[in-house]
């Protein structure tokens, strides 16, 4: 389980920055809620944990994301193993141009996963994680996008579980997702957390609240304040947070 | 509220009218040829290469312009993929993206595009002579890749844009490198189009006449090596068009119409390959 700390991040796009020196760190094998405004930044820390914030023309990050002390943001970090390592579930389920088993067996293979036995155990292990096996196990073999969009994240989810990461990443995964989907995604998490740290970025306060164990609150690009669930829902100390929660700002 | 309809119905028409003149033109086109060059069509005119006297009306056909146009656009289109690949794929964000140098690529393309064969069919000869090369079927390739290069390029570039960001992230997000994701998420979802692009360059290719009147030449032999020269069927419609006999220019026709039915098989298949690799493709 390597641990990761957050070291004086800034982000900015065209010279304008949109984190500000965000330092913290995030615990182990808990779930870790960010939330915050449309707009304050949630997505950007997340896409700087794996680097995809490269990938994004015109965005400038100083600062340090230590990862078992190591620093990820080098210009050197091996990308391919932190990917890995970090694994993401998006707000939109994006499902790859192929089969629903090519979806799950196309991170293990990029991997080096060859052995066919081996990668039918896992998909099966991985669609089954997260609840999704029965409705597609007698269609495995046909597209990926002819799944609803609920079944699509879920996909999702054992596709990014499949690769054996450390950490989910996880960017509102239930925003597009129907009420009974988003539970059985909630339900996922609460379980998966015994062997996991995941990052989620939810807009849904309810949403953290039932399932945080610790709660980061962004405002404008800058980290207001984060702690404990319990202690920040009930007892915030920052302005902002409590009008956050108290839905003031939004 | 009656304004609006008016507009409605006013631009429904331009656009119905538009269709049809263009549906009309092709058709009109095809069935000259058709009229013009089936009564000349024979089994022979497919099957033989000319005779001699063939120019003069006597027996013989046209295989030889058939194979030499078949070897010669299939050998560029195949010469070209190889280039247009790589550069469409580089010109993504991904790769050279917004620098100056995709965009200088870019502009040069659409230059090049423009550039009418006859000249690059100078330049072809030019840079044979240079190489003490006779005209053949290895020069008339290499000017009919230069011809088909831009067209490829370009259509290729704006399938492979197509494919969104967020896809090419999943597979960054699990750990794939850039050629990977490249080789198994933008081929596949963008091939229906790179075929389509592939398509469009060969049919400009075996279309066309000036980029090998130097370079590949004429002859009434069956092509045998890369090296010699070899007739083409654009040239064998302008050879024959160009007598006064006739039966040989009704041979024209036949031919005009062969290389007609050559180009709708190649569109008729590759678009049955695009139905059948888009099955997965994502929305
Ligand atoms: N590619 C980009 N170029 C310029 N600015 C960007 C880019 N992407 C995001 N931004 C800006 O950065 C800020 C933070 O964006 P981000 O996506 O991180 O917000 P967010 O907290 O995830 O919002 P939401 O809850 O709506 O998803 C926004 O003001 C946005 O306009
Ligand atoms: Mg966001």
């Amino acid at each position: 389980m390597p641990h990761i700390s957050v070291r004086n991040l800034t982000v900015a796009y065209d010279g304008q920055a949109i984190l500000s020196d965000v330092s913290m760190d995030i615990p182990d094998r808990q779930i870790t809620a960010v939330v915050g405004p449309s707009g304050c930044g949630k997505t950007t820390f997340l896409r700087c944990m794996n680097r995809l914030i490269d990938m994004t023309n015109g965005a400038r990050v100083t600062g340090q994301v230590l990862i078992d002390g190591e620093d990820i943001l080098a210009p050197d970090a091996d990308l391919i193993s932190l990917r890995k390592k970090m694994g993401l579930l998006s707000q939109k389920p994006q499902a790859l141009p192929m089969s629903i088993y090519d979806n799950v067996a196309y991170g293990p293979r990029l991997h080096g996963l060859r052995d066919r036995k081996q990668l039918d155990a896992l998909v099966e292990r991985y669609l089954r994680m997260s609840s999704i096996w029965e409705e597609v196990k007698d269609r495995l073999h046909t597209p990926a996008s002819r799944l609803s969009v609920g079944q699509q994240q879920r996909l999702c989810l054992s596709r990014g579980l499949a690769v054996e990461p450390e950490v989910l990443l996880c960017d509102e995964p239930t925003a597009s997702l129907d009420p009974v989907s988003a539970q059985r995604i909630e339900q996922r998490f609460t379980e998966l957390k015994q062997d996991y740290s995941i990052v989620l970025v939810t807009h849904i306060l309810r949403q953290a609240r039932r399932l945080a164990d610790y709660i980061v609150f962004f405002y404008m690009g800058e980290l207001v304040e984060h702690g404990p669930a319990d202690q920040l829902l009930n007892d915030p100390r920052d302005d902002r947070t409590k009008a956050y929660l108290s839905g003031t700002i939004s | 509220m009656r304004r609006r309809a008016v507009e409605e119905g006013f631009f429904r028409a331009l656009m119905v009218l538009a269709v049809a003149l263009v549906v009309v033109g092709l058709l009109l086109i095809m069935a000259i040829i058709t009229a013009k060059g089936v009564g000349s069509l024979s089994w022979e005119m497919i099957t033989q290469a000319p005779q001699g006297g063939y120019y003069l009306g006597k027996s013989g056909g046209v295989l030889n312009a058939i194979l030499g146009s078949l070897a010669l656009a299939v050998g560029a289109t195949a010469l070209a993929s190889i280039f247009a690949f790589p550069v469409c794929l580089y010109l993504q964000q991904d790769y050279a993206g917004q620098s100056r140098l995709a965009s200088f690529v870019r502009t040069s393309l659409d230059l090049l595009w423009g550039i009418p064969s006859i000249v690059y069919g100078a330049f072809g000869f030019t840079v044979l002579l240079y190489l003490g090369m006779r005209a053949s079927l290895l020069g008339g390739m290499i000017a009919l890749t230069l011809v088909e290069l831009p067209i490829m390029a370009r259509a290729m570039e704006e399938a492979v844009r197509m494919v969104s960001q967020d896809l090419k992230e999943a597979s960054y997000a699990m750990g794939g490198t850039r050629w990977e994701t490249m080789r198994k998420i933008v081929l596949r979802q963008a091939l229906p189009g790179i075929l389509t692009a592939v398509l469009l360059a060969f049919g400009r290719g075996i279309g066309d006449a000036a980029s090998v009147l130097f370079t590949a030449g004429y002859t009434d032999s069956l092509p045998r090596t890369l090296l010699d020269p070899v007739a083409s069927l654009p040239l064998a419609v302008f050879f024959q068009l160009g007598t006064p006999f006739p039966e040989v220019q009704g041979r024209a026709h036949a031919s005009a119409f062969i290389l007609l039915v050559i180009v709708l098989i190649i569109s008729v298949v590759s678009r049955m390959m695009g139905a059948k690799v888009s099955k997965y493709s994502v929305r």
